[in-house]
């Protein structure tokens, strides 16, 4: 108890009141691993409001340096504070054509989350759920407003893929009046946002909606167009017109460890098990066509998103037994924390510092069980985490069905080998100037995303694609990058 | 979507073997022999790749030759002309390394013979002497027997059940080609058809150390080297069918590891093929 006193003597210093870092909701885990269903239900109004009044509202936001897109963060949470949500919308949209999407996917805990000064001493504001809330209100709630649009330029640029760079960067460029085309390989636009991410993590409905958003802006999107196969860039810029080609065509060539027993039946990389998944639904096989086997023992090799998103698939699909093997250890893990956690929550079988060694086959050909090695930690590597070293004489195997192989993604040679002139480093990886300005060595090819980094995230390949937009701009209009 | 401008049943026996031409002026402006395509007929459809039997430039189309075994392909055969196929992704993978090598053997399989023909027409079109030898289970799935006369000097014929041509296989023609009364020198061979056909036409050639180029047919699913379903190993080493093949050096690929992979999913289109027929007779 306080007395009257106490109260008294501090009456202008305006006592916050300690709201707890609000909670998302998420369907309960023995229900969701059977289904695909999102996870978490997203914030309510009232959530919203309280997480926004979490925000300290810093004159000078550390969250804004750490967002890859520099995102106004204290102005929109401002705004849902106020409850004007569709103003909060805007203020996101000016800076990220994506928030429904980022809001799901991006690593907050590692940019912008990571740096908020509330976190310092309490959890940090929920910066991307209230992205994601904000996104998820404008869809519901808000009318189609066309943005402020450039008069029309006539100048013509090809964008090569529809994940996440290619569609910012095509976002950008029809509002600077420029003619668009984005050119994807797949028979649907959104890259590895529609291949690769399953609908349990983002819906691919809200994918359709942004890509559906640029059409409407008036971004033309070209279906099953293998840039490289049907048109080379060279074509595109000698005989189709195109002044400026942006090459965003991802990190699309799948990682194998090179061990015996891969070409069992049963392996398959990461790439082949979502897109089967995902872009082709064969989780509802029969009523989509194309198959996915229902292993009931699986073993997904791996620690970063793309193993979890592939462990909870193979749950999903009635595994009785998903397990992670990754070498290192937990913490280590290059997966969002959130992912992990849900992974858990599930009942996902984590083996750490474990490393596959070989997998082992039935007389007909198909995966039997894994052999693996104890591994530990030693000093640290090049990229600061503490290389994992094999105990010798701890192998051991594990029964299963399947192996999906989730060790990282190259970058596929399909666009640069068919392009005279485009310069790669020895990993495949297209080599710009800087990746402000994404000029590559050939006039008039610009290149952003996964392509130019190797495999990363949705929101640095947006960025890529926003900043390269800009560039090209400048190229296009006021000549001021050249060759 | 992708018009159908003409449909033709060459046979109408299970399995059927149907014939389109399919408007696509950019896929025929860039196809090279070898080339293939992947389709997908509707929204619910799986993705298929099919090899170009030939196209037209001047009304920019291409011709697509199909067996009916699996869901896709009836549910493919089921289209009429003027009906559309949603997606349809190509001209993919590497095409047909065509020089003047002297005579060349081309030897199709079945359907097989669909994707040859294109090979057969550019190696001919090299200034090479071109022998066909075409093998089929009965006359009645005899397809391009014209068209392989065509585009060959000399063409035979074998038939499992001797119905037609040489009672036998494609491999008894070659071999008595190679050291038979002829014995005539043998510069490479192409064989296209079953893998079982691929492995044995192999056998053949490899004592004599004859270059022979197969055309492999496997799993895919993107077709741009995405997804890895469809490797095999080549020569010890991995390798992508859809886009560091079809065609590899057949002495160096496992057919065996081959054969084992096309497998994967027989339980899966056994359903699909059974709930489509449930309810198409509905």
């Amino acid at each position: 108890m306080t007395s009257p006193k106490e109260e008294e003597k501090k009456p202008e210093k305006k006592k916050r009141p300690k709201i707890p870092r609000q909670a998302m909701p998420v369907q309960d885990p023995a229900v969701r691993i059977r289904n695909f269903n999102e996870v978490p239900y997203g914030y309510t109004e009232e959530s919203a409001k309280l997480e926004s009044i979490r925000c300290i509202q810093c004159k000078k936001p550390f969250c804004i340096d750490a967002c890859p897109v520099r995102i106004n963060i204290p102005g929109f949470i401002k705004k849902i504070n106020e409850g004007d949500i569709l103003e909060a919308a805007r203020i996101i949209k000016k800076d990220n054509c994506l928030p429904a999407i980022c809001g799901r996917v991006c690593p907050q805990e590692d940019q912008c989350e990571r740096v908020c000064i509330v976190g310092k001493k309490d959890a940090s504001v929920a910066i991307g759920r209230l992205e994601r809330y904000v996104a998820d209100y404008e869809a519901e709630h808000g009318k189609f407003e066309m943005p402020e649009m450039a008069p029309k330029t006539g100048r013509k640029v090809a964008v090569v893929g529809s994940g996440p760079g290619g569609l910012a960067c095509a976002g950008e460029l029809i509002k600077m009046g420029h003619d668009v085309t984005v050119f994807e390989a797949l028979h649907k636009s959104g890259g590895v946002l529609v291949y690769g991410i399953p609908e349990f993590r983002l819906p691919k409905a809200i994918v359709q909606r942004e890509v559906d958003y640029l059409a409407k802006l008036g971004v033309e999107f070209r279906m099953n167009f293998v840039v490289g196969k049907i048109r080379t860039v060279d074509d595109l810029i000698e005989k189709d017109g195109y002044e400026a080609v942006f090459l965003a065509n991802g990190a699309g060539l799948p990682v194998f460890m090179n061990i015996p027993g891969e070409n069992l039946n049963g392996v398959y990389s990461a790439n082949e098990y979502l897109t089967r998944s995902n872009l082709m639904k064969a989780y509802k096989f029969p009523d989509y066509d194309t198959p996915i086997t229902r292993w009931k023992n699986v073993a997904v090799i791996g620690g970063g998103n793309v193993a979890m998103d592939a462990v909870r698939t193979a749950l999903r699909l009635g595994a009785d037994n998903a397990y992670i093997i990754y070498r290192r250890s937990h913490n280590e893990m290059p997966a969002r924390k959130e992912e992990i956690e849900h992974a858990e929550e599930e009942g996902i079988q984590f083996r750490m510092l474990t490393n596959p060694i070989r997998v082992l086959g039935d007389k007909d050909g198909w995966v039997r069980a894994i052999e693996c090695i104890k591994m530990e930690l030693g000093e640290p590597d090049e990229s600061g985490r503490r290389r994992p070293v094999p105990i010798k004489g701890s192998e051991f195997e594990i029964e299963i069905d399947a192996v999906v192989m989730a060790i990282g993604s190259g970058s596929n040679p399909l666009v640069a080998s068919s392009t005279p002139g485009l310069n790669v480093n020895k990993w495949g990886n297209i080599i710009v100037d800087s990746e402000n300005t994404g000029r590559s060595s050939k006039k008039g090819v610009f290149a952003g995303g996964d392509i130019v980094t190797g495999a990363a995230t949705v929101i640095l390949a947006m960025g890529a694609g926003r900043n390269v937009a800009a560039a090209i701009n400048e190229y296009l209009v006021y000549k001021a990058i050249g060759w | 979507m992708y018009e159908i401008a003409e449909k033709k049943v060459w046979s109408d026996e299970v399995p059927g073997v149907k014939e389109f031409k399919i408007k696509a002026p950019l896929i025929a402006e860039k196809h090279q022999a070898g080339q293939f395509v992947i389709l997908r007929i509707d929204e619910n459809g799986e993705r298929i790749p099919l090899t170009i039997a030939h196209k037209d430039l001047r009304n920019g189309t291409i011709n697509l030759l199909f067996q009916e075994v699996g869901k896709t392909t009836m549910d493919l055969g089921r289209l009429k002309k003027g009906d559309s196929i949603m997606d349809i992704s190509g001209p993919l993978g590497t095409p047909t390394h065509v020089e003047r090598y002297g005579t060349v053997v081309c030897i199709g399989g079945g359907i097989g013979v669909a994707p040859l023909h294109p090979i057969a027409q550019a190696m001919k079109g090299a200034g090479n002497n071109v022998i066909s030898i075409i093998g089929v289970k009965t006359k009645n799935i005899l397809i391009y027997e014209d068209l392989m006369n065509a585009t060959s000097d000399e063409l035979l014929i074998t038939t499992d059940d001797g119905s037609y041509g040489h009672h036998g296989f494609v491999t008894d023609e070659l071999k008595s080609l190679i050291d038979g009364e002829r014995k005539i020198p043998i510069d490479l061979v192409v064989a296209i058809g079953p893998p079982i056909m691929m492995k044995m036409v192999c056998r053949v050639t490899e004592p004599y150390k004859i270059k022979t180029v197969v055309s492999l047919n496997t799993i895919m699913i993107d077709g741009t080297g995405m997804c890895g379903a469809c490797r095999v190993s080549v020569d010890g080493k991995t390798r992508f069918v859809c886009v560091d093949g079809p065609e590899f050096d057949g002495h160096q690929v496992d057919f065996d590891e081959m054969m084992q992979r096309q497998r994967q999913y027989l339980k899966e289109e056994k359903i699909a093929v059974e709930t489509c027929q449930r309810q198409c007779s509905r």
